[in-house]
């Protein structure tokens, strides 16, 4: 009989963060309320027997209206459950204790682990976790999830409060008590067991929020924060990349190349102009890759998130959306998938699909790599971060005149924002590497997968017939190519970087590999054929259009199943398609009227 | 001078304890979550400009409130020299 536990709690109490430290599993982890939107399941230990531990988005109360909620509602009201491990922020007791309040009408076996304990401490805020014990009824452990402690002591009582229930059974349908009278219980109860100080002296969170949330500096500092991250990332990863680079073409003429010179031409073409070319320029930005996500999770994890939003409200009203959707849009910087998905913290329907249409516009870290290749290839050192950065502005002004188009049908239907501004965090070192290293580790497996069957699709398509001339017109990538010049010529795209646009369809990670085949050289090479062969307002041209076309499939598969209706992917397809040739025909054509 | 006023009319670094709330079942359920129900003390940290949200503080926890909701939320406002919320 297989035993299930599920994580129950408000948001933003430390979920996830126990069940990473329990379970050793990797759910993403942000001091933003509302992160975890989905269901993660990993096993457990305990005593000697296994047990299914659930993480589950966080919940206000069991009345839950949002997409997020209701998955967490669903999940625990339909699902037979050994029990549920609550887990509360100790120094918020006074309100959260609501909910326990409220699941013990579930009539399911609890356990509660008071987290955050180390806040609760520097504080100044005491439990007595006797006195809540005895008044609750179930046992209470306080825990620190995020730097381990009692969490040994919690693993303990989770298997002795297993081993006094070891039938799962199901809740019971919510017989929701009367709010008031759980408020006056809760009122009787805190009045023994909690103590808060009276006066709390201004917190290091105040003092900072006096800076980063002022009235008018607040969002210079915004930007100038944001441009810091990206100096930060350019400046460590850049040379990084350009190291790794380096070594892959050391390592391909010092041995690869004579190690294949007995075989025949096109096997040794197909090898080292497609395989090796194609994976290697695209694992050269793994490093970046790194350090990027690195800083998002340092982001993420500090609070600042919140804080954007909060700055940008403001802004984001006047086009009939909120702050939320624009820390999904910096969140989609990472990439737009998980973006989407964080749109179910929003309830009002009108408001969730506006948001839906512009994240894609959100300058993904897959987008960011070709950029970062051309910027670096075509542009001076002085002028690539600029044009790195304009990129960047498009995709903003892009995103809010998407919102902004829909703000009619937004602005009648607002759903109330209201949400928690949580402390600053300082993450931990292991928490960070670990999140790093997961979104890495998800680049590593693409380019593992579809990257070596794309790369090998392009090979195919510009050798085939193994007589013409790599991707000259005579091939069959020639003859798909020439089948979309009226398209691309009057962007000042060629039939060449058509044809990794045609792959970047599926997911930009392609698109670099894809040039390195079609130009046959990988790398350093591959920058030195781009600048000879493309001018800038080529390179801009294509660049902009790459930015908005679509970001990639499993995107457009997201859009689709979150919004549940196939009409909103299709017109998001077709609008991005539209601006992304529109614009870039604007931008060809005046630029070459202008400069030549 | 124990005037009822909106929250949403509160200056910053002013507190109030909140005497109704006048928003319907879900935005009700969602305040009372996150700590705004009768009789609660609530501080307004800051404003932020062009009409934007609020930043409150209710018992221990921060808040980002927009003005429009605010608007439900009627306060006894504390003395001006009333010491911390
Ligand atoms: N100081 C401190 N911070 C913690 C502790 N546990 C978690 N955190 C931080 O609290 C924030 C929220 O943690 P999560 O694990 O993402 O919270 P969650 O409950 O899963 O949140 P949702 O998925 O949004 O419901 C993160 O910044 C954590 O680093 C703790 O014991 N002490
Ligand atoms: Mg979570």
């Amino acid at each position: 009989m297989s035993k299930r536990i599920a994580l129950v709690g408000m948001p933003n109490t430390g979920k996830s963060t126990l069940f990473n430290r329990l379970t050793g599993a990797g759910a993403r982890v942000g001091n933003w309320p509302g992160l975890t939107v989905e269901l993660l399941s990993a096993k457990l230990l305990l005593g000697d027997s296994m047990v299914e531990l659930v993480d589950l988005p966080g919940l206000h109360n069991l009345h839950g209206f949002s997409e997020d909620e209701r998955v967490a509602r669903h999940f625990i009201e339909t699902q037979p459950l050994n029990g549920i491990l609550v887990v509360l922020n100790t120094t918020q007791l006074e309100r959260q204790l609501a909910l326990v309040l409220q699941l013990k009408a579930l009539g399911l076996p609890m356990l509660l682990a008071l987290n955050m304990a180390d806040e609760a401490q520097h504080r100044g805020i005491r439990v007595h976790r006797e006195v809540l014990e005895a008044q609750l009824g179930i046992p209470v452990r306080m825990i620190s999830a995020k730097h381990g402690r009692g969490v040994p002591e919690l693993k303990q009582s989770l298997t002795k409060w297993l081993r006094a229930h070891p039938e799962p059974s199901q809740a019971r349908a919510a017989v929701l008590s009367e709010d008031d009278a759980i408020e006056s219980t809760l009122d009787d109860m805190l009045s023994q067991s909690l103590h808060i100080p009276v006066c709390l002296s201004p917190t290091r969170t105040d003092r900072i929020d006096q800076v980063l949330l002022h009235p008018w500096l607040g969002i210079p500092l915004f930007l100038l924060l944001m441009l810091g991250v990206f100096q930060i990332v350019y400046g460590i990863g850049a040379p990084l990349q350009e190291g790794l680079a380096w070594l892959l073409d050391e390592a391909r003429t010092r041995w690869l190349s004579p190690l294949l010179a007995g075989l025949p031409t096109w096997a040794m073409s197909f090898l080292l102009e497609g395989l090796y070319d194609g994976i290697g320029t695209v694992m050269s930005f793994l490093p970046i890759i790194v350090v990027f996500f690195l800083a998002m999770a340092v982001v993420e994890d500090s609070g600042y998130l919140a804080r954007a939003a909060f700055l940008m409200d403001a802004l984001m009203s006047r086009m009939g959306l909120d702050g939320r959707a624009f820390v999904m849009q910096l969140m989609g910087f990472g990439c737009n998938v998980p973006a989407l998905m964080g749109t179910r913290v929003i309830r009002s329907r009108s408001q969730r699909i506006a948001a839906m249409m512009m994240i894609p516009f959100s300058l993904c870290s897959a987008r960011l790599q070709v950029f970062l290749f051309f910027t670096t290839a075509i542009f001076s050192p002085r002028a690539a971060p600029w044009v790195l950065f304009s990129l960047y502005v498009m995709s903003f002004v892009l995103a809010f005149f998407t919102a902004w188009l829909m703000r009619s049908r937004t602005r009648h239907n607002t759903d109330p924002m209201l949400m928690e501004l949580p402390p600053y965090r300082l993450p931990t070192l292991a928490a960070l590497t670990r999140q790093s290293f997961r979104e890495s580790g998800h680049f590593l497996r693409q380019a593992g997968g579809f990257i070596i069957l794309g790369v090998t699709l392009v090979w195919f398509l510009t050798h085939f017939p193994l007589d013409a001339a790599p991707a000259s017109s005579a091939t069959l990538a020639g003859q798909l190519a020439s089948w979309m010049e009226p398209i691309f010529t009057p962007l000042g795209i060629d039939q060449l970087l058509s044809i990794a646009l045609l792959f970047g369809f599926v997911a930009k990670e392609i698109v670099i590999g894809s040039l390195a085949v079609i130009y046959g050289a990988g790398g350093d090479e591959l920058s030195g054929v781009l600048a000879h062969n493309l001018d800038w307002i080529q390179a801009y041209s294509f660049m902009l259009f790459t930015l908005i076309y679509t970001p990639c499939l499993s995107a457009l598969a997201t859009i689709r199943r979150e919004s549940g209706s196939r009409r909103v992917m299709w017109i998001s397809l077709g609008w991005s398609l539209a601006v992304a040739w529109l614009l870039s025909f604007a931008f060809y054509q005046t630029a070459r009227a202008l400069f030549g | 001078m124990t005037q009822t006023l909106a929250l949403c009319d509160l200056a910053a670094g002013r507190c109030g304890t909140i005497v109704r709330i006048d928003a319907g079942l879900e935005l009700g359920a969602r305040m009372r979550a996150l700590g705004l129900l009768p009789g609660r003390r609530v501080k307004v940290i800051r404003r932020s400009p062009f009409r934007g949200p609020i930043q409150v503080r209710a018992g221990q926890t921060d808040l980002i409130i927009r003005r429009g909701e605010a608007a439900a939320i009627m306060l006894l406002p504390c003395p001006a020299e009333a010491g911390c919320a």
